[in-house]
């Protein structure tokens, strides 16, 4: 454990500071070439610099290069290789309008590392039952596994700070459940992940300097899905990343399809005067998170904000007592 | 905000649930006398069962979130 000390500071220490020594030039270089979208909860024509993606994948690949060094592991070429693809089908997809198809396939296959390094155990734990073994359809697992992640962070992110914020939250509760099962080694190669995220959050959060784009949403959850398979806690994960599963439990729920969210023609949410947020009563617009939130009365994008943090750190909670009853046996 | 968490705390406990499900009734199915057949078998079984059960969870959670926010998101 003592050994994993050094490895554990030095990669924190340089997943932070990169993604926040490096996201201030890169929103001047954004700037410059004019890769800005608008803000569409601010008042005026308020644009913003997108994507992120870079700076954030800047950050996880110079830590993990770091802890290979260290620790020459198969999971952390997994975690860099899987990052590195969803943030190049990301960036593809904010520089290019693609197919709904686009994403979906194109993660699936950024999931075929994992599989081809070894990098995983088909063993499927769970908390009080014990574990379940599905050779065949752990593969399965772990396709799925990065294109819900992937996905399912894109999806949360719709207003400031969202997705950082929710990520820094999910990913922190991820590496304490793993040092809880003292799964060391793996909880330092996700420690990563919460500093990466935590680093962006800081020019992301509300009023936003950066938008992360699709290459920054999914480069962090894929990285998150990947050390949920290698460090062999899906569902603890599954269990913290719970909101934003709800997220898109409701909008699937409620469109009964697979569909793009520039191709909804309906609003879920609208603004006030005071240029609050407010849910519609459109029956054509999905039903979201955050529509489900301000069903009981408009909200500031910073109360959403914070009630959706509120319900990441209530998951979190969830996915750490599952950890430790990962330990119980009935 | 009270109904999102109980929603949350449903899919948790219900994730506890379908994990003893998989552990006690997915986990133990083999199949033998199909040579070397046996394991494509029953992991054909173990594949159905664990979709169906999935299905069977949305269905579930269909129900719960009409009953939670149905009237919330009506008013």
């Amino acid at each position: 454990m003592t050994e994993l000390i050094i490895p554990a500071v030095v990669s924190c220490v340089i997943a932070f500071f990169t993604v926040y020594l490096t996201t201030p030039p890169l929103i001047k270089f954004l700037q410059k070439r004019n890769c800005t979208v608008k803000d569409m909860n601010k008042k005026g024509d308020v644009m913003i610099p997108r994507p992120g993606g870079p700076s954030i994948i800047a950050g996880i690949i110079a830590s993990e290069v770091v802890l290979y060094a260290f620790l020459q592991m198969n999971e952390i070429l997994a975690v860099m290789i899987t990052s590195f693809l969803a943030f190049l089908i990301g960036y593809v997809d904010d520089r290019k309008v693609m197919g709904g198809w686009f994403k979906p396939i194109a993660l699936a296959i950024a999931a075929t590392p994992i599989i081809f390094l070894g990098a995983y155990d088909s063993d499927l734990a769970f908390p009080l039952f014990g574990e379940v073994q599905i050779p065949v359809l752990y593969l399965v697992i772990i396709i799925f596994m990065i294109l819900i992640t992937g996905n399912t962070v894109n999806s949360i992110d719709v207003l400031n700070g969202i997705a950082s914020g929710f990520m820094t939250i999910a990913s922190f509760s991820l590496s304490i459940a793993l040092f809880i099962m003292q799964n060391f080694e793996m909880a330092i190669i996700s420690l990563p992940l919460g500093l990466v995220s935590l680093a962006f959050y800081k020019y992301h959060k509300i009023p936003s300097k950066i938008f992360p784009g699709d290459s920054g949403a999914l480069t962090l959850g894929a990285m998150y899905g990947t050390i949920a398979i290698v460090g062999q806690v899906e569902i603890i994960a599954a269990v913290a990343l719970l909101p934003a599963v709800i997220n898109s439990f409701l909008f699937l729920a409620s469109m009964k399809r697979i569909v793009e969210h520039r191709q909804i023609k309906g609003k879920p949410v609208e603004h006030t005067e005071d240029f609050k947020l407010k849910a519609t009563d459109d029956q054509t617009a999905p039903i979201t998170l955050v529509r489900v939130i301000l069903a009981s009365g408009s909200l500031s994008e910073k109360q959403i904000g914070f009630r959706i943090f509120k319900l990441s750190m209530f998951s979190g909670i969830l996915a750490i007592i599952t950890a430790v009853l990962m330990g119980v046996s009935l | 905000m009270i109904g999102l968490f109980g929603f949350l705390f449903t899919m948790w406990i219900l994730i506890l649930i379908g994990g003893g499900i998989v552990v006690t009734i997915l986990g133990p199915i083999s199949t033998t006398g199909y040579g070397d057949l046996n394991w494509i078998i029953s992991s054909t079984i173990k594949a159905v069962i664990a979709i169906s059960l999935v299905v069977l969870w949305i269905f579930i959670l269909l129900e719960i979130k009409n009953w939670i926010f149905k009237k919330k998101i009506k008013s």
